[in-house]
């Protein structure tokens, strides 16, 4: 998209009043929340949110709602199928002349990694199959941390959690979900950052307006589970995009496409150093080896995009 | 009306197309493949104005039916067996949320060992989970069933969904004289569906399904469902009413048959109480004074109409076609809760028969109502048993045996 085609041309066009309330019980700082804030803002209020199980399941806690449109929890497994559902009725109501078309939603699955990455994949790779019209949000805290921050297919090597306490942090290496969805032709899939929301806005007016499977895998800093100070969330989310670590992408036209390529990428480390999850590769001796690993991969990473 | 032969699954595909559904979310599962199949073939010719989409699992399946029926459709899917305990999450789900459809069960035993053949432990399984329970012992009364099924469940003082379930092998695929009422006629007796407010729309946003904070809010809502689910007693007496005025047929929360001046009497659901049924015409020739219960709604349980019909009865045997495994027959516990203490409390018997499809002769029913006659003059119930014979135990062990040799030789060849 040209700057010219899209109406936020610089951070001035983006909204200044919030649509999703305030109060609800996310923590304070929550990456998720921010980006949540930002992507409805966009999307507006003829919205309905299927909601998997995770940290924002709570948002909406009887008999109180931030929503200023639609909302339904379903389970941590199968919110596709729930958008699926939704999505179905509607169509057959318009079909059947039972409801006003003015009265129709846009349908958005919201939720986290645990089960975007894991428990919810079966039904979200069945929703592509079937070309469900639906966006998918993301919001990628990289691991368990409605449950206290245990690690998921989402959490990056090295990362301590609480289930992974040892020494060398999380052996495994953080799945790759945006391939996975642009593998499979989707009508839009790209990733985010709540600290980069003219990136963002600009990605949403896009998924907003296509048609089929769309995926919106939004970074997620968490204060209590990546172990930082609230206030510093933007600033953790502005190092992963500078640090090349959470690369700016997205899925259009059969192409992947970088929309913000770091000109010169800082060290990994400015960005692990900042968080108590890693601090176990800074002190009580720095692990060189780990951190190096982390670096190149990131470099490898850049070096395909790049070429 | 016409009459036409039907297998039960085709019967459960006419219940749905009668009942002018909107949406079918569908996944495949033997014994019910055929009802999705003939429902696929009728949406296909446009004989079927309604949507049907095959889901990745069951746990999707219920899902998708239970979000497009808050969004204010007629909803109807149908599994099995394994399917329908990979759904069980979102069957407890759904019915919190109140929403109303009809799920058709074709019951088949659970694994393991894995197996094909019909038994009440999958359909059982569901039985606190808030959907309603329907059990069908012929091919018209699963027609009949779904169409009642959807009355209630959609009655405002329910709102709950509700399972019919059939037997799979015994009626899913056994073809019976059906009568096939027209849409008109169905129409009369099933209104057009009404969502009654339950719905998503622009113009009236809401949140479903809401998480609560707390035993108070939690217990409130539960128990409210508890008490809906207890509505569907009087809804299913009025709307069986309203059938018996249209179709002539008629349905009572429990069957009871030759049951008046019996001295004792079978309990049985579903397909395989039409043995027992048959074994009380031979006995009652016989000169005994033996009838039948058998329980069409579940759930609710009907417990008032149990204790009218049983009670005063000498003995009472219940078999049950399904095993709580370290407790014993599911139906048996249920009964006798419902006529412990009660005045002319009868002698309760457990047998447990029929599991994994396993036939059950008409000399065991001999035997049964021997052991209860036995029983009432005793005034003492012998233990609970299985119904199985020393030709079946001698066919295992000749299994076994094979087993063996077979291992024997897989070790011979290893060495």
């Amino acid at each position: 998209m040209k700057t010219s085609e899209t109406r936020f041309k610089g951070m001035r066009d983006l909204p200044s009043a919030h649509l999703l309330g305030t109060g609800t019980a996310m923590c304070a700082g929550c990456g998720g929340l921010e980006v949540l804030h930002e992507i409805y803002d966009i999307l507006g209020k003829k919205t309905v949110f299927v909601n998997a199980a995770g940290c924002m399941t709570l948002l909406s806690i009887y008999p109180f709602t931030p929503f200023r449109g639609s909302w339904i929890y379903t389970a941590m497994a199968s919110a596709p199928a729930g958008a699926q559902g939704v999505r179905d009725a509607l169509d057959t109501l318009k079909r059947k002349e039972r409801m006003k078309p003015a009265d129709d939603l846009k349908v958005v699955c919201l939720t986290g990694d645990g089960s975007a990455y894991g428990m919810g994949l079966s039904s979200t790779s069945a929703a592509i199959d079937r070309g469900l019209d639906f966006l998918y949000i993301c919001y990628d805290n990289e691991g368990y941390g409605n449950t206290g921050q245990q690690f998921s297919a989402a959490t990056p090597h090295g990362a301590r959690t609480s289930t992974s306490m040892g020494p060398r942090g999380f052996p495994g290496s953080k799945k790759d979900l945006f391939s996975i969805w642009a593998a499979n032709s989707p009508a839009y899939a790209a990733t985010v950052a709540g600290a980069e929301p003219l990136d963002l806005a600009r990605k949403i007016e896009k998924a907003d307006t296509a048609k089929g499977p769309r995926l919106i895998l939004a970074l997620s800093p968490c204060p209590v589970g990546w172990g930082y100070d609230p206030k510093d969330s933007v600033e953790i989310g502005k190092l992963a995009v500078k640090t090349g670590i959470w690369p700016l992408k997205e899925y259009i036209d059969g192409k992947v496409v970088h929309t913000k390529i770091p000109k010169k990428r800082l060290p990994v480390e400015e960005y692990l150093k900042r968080q108590g999850r890693f601090a176990h590769l800074f002190e009580p001796v720095r692990k060189d080896d780990i951190l190096k690993e982390i670096q190149a991969g990131v470099d490898a990473y850049w070096e395909g995009v790049e070429g | 009306m016409k009459r036409r032969l039907l297998t039960g699954n085709a019967a459960a595909a006419w219940g749905a197309r009668l009942a002018d559904v909107d949406y079918i979310p569908a996944f495949p599962i033997t014994p019910q493949t055929e009802i999705i199949e003939t429902i696929a073939g009728w949406t296909d010719s446009g004989e079927m104005d309604a949507s049907m989409v095959t889901m990745e699992s069951e746990h999707s399946m219920i899902t998708a039916a239970g979000t497009a029926a808050a969004t204010g459709v007629r909803v109807f899917t149908a599994t099995s067996s394994q399917g329908l305990l990979y759904a069980m999450e979102m069957l407890y789900t759904v019915a919190g949320w109140r929403a109303p459809f009809v799920l058709v069960n074709v019951s088949r035993a659970l694994a393991a060992p894995v197996t094909l053949e019909p038994d009440h432990n999958d359909v059982l399984a569901a039985r606190d989970s808030g959907f309603l329970q329907l059990h069908c012992s012929t091919c018209q009364e699963v027609l009949d069933g779904v169409l009642l099924a959807y009355r209630i469940a959609e009655d405002s003082r329910v709102r709950l969904p509700m399972i019919v379930n059939l037997d799979g092998f015994y009626l899913s695929f056994t073809r019976e004289p059906v009568e096939v009422p027209t849409a008109k006629e169905a129409k009369a007796f099933l209104p057009p569906f009404d969502s009654k407010g339950m719905s998503f729309r622009a113009s009236s946003p809401i949140s479903q399904a809401v998480a609560v904070l707390g035993g108070g809010p939690y217990s409130y809502f539960r128990y409210e469902t508890h008490l809906a689910a207890l509505n569907a007693l009087t809804v299913f007496d009025e709307a069986a009413e309203d059938f018996s005025k249209i179709f002539g047929r008629s349905y009572g929360s429990v069957e009871s048959y030759r049951t008046e001046d019996a001295k004792y009497l079978f309990v049985m659901m579903g397909s395989f109480a039409t043995k027992a049924r048959e074994a009380v015409d031979r006995l009652r020739d016989e000169g005994w004074p033996i009838g039948l219960l058998r329980p069409r709604l579940v759930r609710p349980f009907p417990a008032e109409a149990i204790a009218r019909l049983a009670s005063g009865k000498e003995a009472v045997a219940v078999i049950d076609q399904n095993l709580s495994l370290g407790k014993g027959g599911v139906l048996f516990t249920e009964v006798s809760s419902v006529l412990y203490g009660q005045p002319g409390a009868p002698v309760m018997l457990s047998f447990i028969g029929g599991l994994g499809g396993r036939d059950i002769s008409p000399e065991e029913f001999f035997e049964i109502a021997g052991v209860a006659k036995h029983a009432a003059k005793e005034g003492k119930a012998p233990p609970p048993r299985l119904l199985y014979t020393e030709d079946e135990l001698k066919e295992v062990r000749k299994l076994q045996m094979i087993a063996n040799v077979e291992r024997g030789e897989l070790e011979d060849e290893d060495e």
